[in-house]
């Protein structure tokens, strides 16, 4: 069953292409209208919210950039004291908003054992500001603070390990998802909210303007991110052993980084074959950690 | 109808919050501030207050957990201190542009650095433009009543606006003395529950934070409005709770002797104790000399504080903070109300930074440099008192 009204409406603002949109509408599917929703200062706020032209059909709160885990908690504890015991309280913020400067707040929430669920919608850079670095931009990718040059190949620490993260918290839920599997996305949501306590969702969103590929090819690029085993996509329920989408049909990383701008500098010679092999040990990592192999 | 009890100024807070029912408190501890929260968690611990302690993990939390309890249309609270005013300053722009009507205790104490947990007015005066009404308190019995005003002028839907009640930590939080406490049914019948205009409601979904280009402007104006409502707000409000309670604490300014005075000082906080004990030993000597203490500085009682000097000589404002690079806030706001009026002349003093004693002879020394210099008419810009020159 999944909600049928569009809860959030058309007529964003959002970019042709943009995951992070399309990351939205699917979770609000999952959580139908019986919800609060808070967001981080990013791109989803910033397209969604216009004054007068709000796009969200349910009740929206954006405070902060770095605050929106206490929001929700804040939130969270009023419901509780008006005897609401039923809408569900849903974060939904981006990768700088939760991996880097909304981590404290976020562990706070978590150790708190509140009753809520953050979605991280994970672009892999501060796209709203014009695509810089952050702590989830990926091993070797060029952004706007970590271009490439003669003395760089663009990022040079590997992407921040959120899940785990949250997992050591001890919270109750702990999934990855990504906009290319819908059903398994909002499987996820749905089991997220119907959990007590913290949970949090990783939804991997490609982001045409700040990876540089054509907007037709959001999900093309999604999917090739999960099949190449750079993206592993599972879920962990506290107690249970973890659930893993398994991969049919397995890529090189080269088929996913050629895709896309952010990794062009890679391929101009010889020069980074070590940095692309770099880049499938990661895959192939993930590939034995979680069973990737069907 | 009420008890009256020797007790901490920090208690006598929490007893005011107490009888206001927060549904939501945060607390994150430190010092000045801590004994507020400590003496709420105890009464929620102890089931004589009926709200949710969310301890959490900063300041900045602190600050948003409140946030978000307030949009979501419950009464909510917390205090803080110095650098963690600091830290919550973010959050409280925000909050106030929100215009969510959240009630925090700014229990005054100096910025780093240097460290120390002494204190002044620097960590509210930092946020004077922030939008939040600000009432700075001079006694425990004051800070009593001011919290509970500060509810129901925060919640009036005039204004709308975040409510601050500033008080010097230490001098206030630690000392002990007598208040009147007063019964709940009382408390109840002056603050009903809150009763918001908007919230957070899935039955009725609103967007709260949105992005604008073209009405920020408004948005400020709007803001600015509020503010001058406030000053009539703030008054009503204290006649109101003088009706019910029979004592009025209130006002935007009080005034102290001030009739016939040749010399007034101007200040804000705890050390109007002081400085009222100096008026009226100078006074039994025949100088003509009053004070003023400034109890609301947002919104600034301009027209109110004129009114009130305007037939002196000379006025002697003493700041306990300093925008470095300017002056002492207090008297910047005072000299730009007189600004194209017929006014006296203003002397600018600096005293009681980090914790520097200001005592009864400190008081009459500012006395004596105005007089000195009405007779030489020369008045100084700014004046640091008691400063220490063999440290520099």
């Amino acid at each position: 069953m999944v909600e049928n009204m569009e809860l959030l409406a058309p007529g964003h603002r959002a970019c042709p292409g943009c995951g992070t949109a399309i990351a939205t509408r699917l979770i609000l599917k999952a959580t139908g209208k019986d919800v609060i929703v808070v967001t981080s200062t990013g791109c989803l706020e910033t397209f969604t919210s216009p004054y007068g032209q709000s796009a969200w059909e349910v009740p929206w709160i954006h405070s902060l950039f770095e605050n929106g885990a206490a929001v929700a908690s804040g939130v969270k504890e009023a419901l509780k004291a008006k005897g609401n015991n039923h809408t569900k309280v849903v974060v939904i913020s981006g990768d700088g908003g939760s991996f880097d400067i909304g981590f404290g707040a976020i562990s706070g929430m978590f150790e708190r054992g509140h009753d809520i669920t953050y979605i991280c919608y994970d672009n892999e850079a501060y796209m709203n500001t014009g695509v810089q670095r952050s702590s989830s931009t990926p091993y070797a990718a060029t952004t706007t603070t970590t271009p490439a040059g003669v003395a760089s190949y663009g990022k040079l620490e590997p992407k921040k390990d959120m899940p785990s993260i949250a997992l050591a918290h001890g919270i109750q839920y702990v999934a990855t998802a990504s906009i290319c599997y819908p059903q398994d996305l909002i499987r996820k949501v749905k089991k997220a909210i119907s959990i007590n306590g913290p949970k949090y969702i990783q939804v991997h969103v490609p982001c045409c303007i700040g990876w540089g590929f054509d907007p037709s090819e959001t999900i093309e690029v999604g999917r090739l991110a999960v099949e190449t085993g750079l993206v592993p996509i599972y879920s962990i329920e506290k107690g249970k052993p973890m659930e893993v989408r398994k991969v049919s049909d397995r890529k090189p990383v080269e088929a996913y980084l050629k895709k896309q701008n952010r990794f062009k500098h890679l391929f101009k010679g010889e020069e980074y074959k070590e940095v692309v092999a770099q880049l499938q040990k990661i895959c192939d990592d993930n590939f034995e950690y979680f069973g990737l192999a069907k | 109808m009420s008890k009256k009890a020797v007790i901490e100024g920090s208690m006598a807070v929490a007893e005011a919050v107490k009888a206001c029912r927060p549904k939501v408190i945060s607390a994150y501890p430190i010092s000045p501030q801590t004994h507020i929260v400590e003496d709420l968690a105890k009464m929620i611990a102890d089931k004589e207050l009926d709200s949710t302690m969310v301890r959490v993990d900063s300041e900045f939390s602190a600050a948003s957990v409140i946030c978000g309890a307030s949009a979501t249309g419950v009464r909510a609270y917390t205090a803080s201190s110095s650098q963690g005013l600091l830290l919550m300053t973010e959050v409280l722009f925000n909050t106030a542009g929100m215009r969510l009507p959240i009630v925090i205790t700014g229990v005054n104490r100096t910025i780093s650095a240097p460290i120390t947990i002494q204190p002044d007015h620097q960590d509210t005066m930092t946020l004077r433009d922030a939008g939040l009404i600000q009432l700075y308190v001079e006694n425990s019995q004051e800070a009593y009543a001011t919290h509970i005003q500060a509810f129901k002028i925060a919640e009036d839907r005039e204004i709308l606006l975040p409510v601050m009640v500033c008080m010097d930590g230490w001098i206030l939080t630690h000392s002990f003395e007598p208040v009147e406490i007063y019964d709940q049914e009382l408390v109840d019948k002056f603050l009903p529950e809150y009763d918001p205009l908007y919230c957070l409601d899935p039955e009725k979904p609103i967007t709260y934070g949105s992005y604008a280009d073209n009405e920020v402007m408004e948005f400020r104006y709007m803001m600015q409005e509020a503010m001058e409502r406030a000053k009539d707000k703030i008054q009503d409000v204290a006649l109101e709770y003088k009706e019910l309670f029979g004592e009025y604490y209130g006002g935007l300014i009080e005034e102290y002797r001030t009739e016939g005075a040749d010399v007034i000082v101007v200040a804000m906080g705890s050390v109007l104790g002081t400085i009222k004990d100096a008026v009226d030993e100078m006074r039994e000597n025949g100088q003509k000399v009053g004070a003023i203490k400034v109890r609301s500085y947002r919104p600034f009682p301009a027209e109110e504080l004129y009114n009130a000097v305007k037939d002196a000589s000379i006025i002697a404002v003493l700041d306990k903070s300093l925008s470095i690079g300017q002056g002492g806030p207090l008297a910047t706001d005072t000299k730009a109300a007189f600004y194209n009026k017929k006014a006296p002349k203003v002397a600018s003093f600096m005293a009681g930074l980090g914790g520097r004693e200001v005592t009864k002879e400190t008081i009459k020394n500012i006395v004596y440099k105005c007089k000195k210099a009405l007779e030489l008419n020369i008045v100084a810009d700014m004046e640091f008192v008691d400063l220490r020159r063999e440290i520099i």
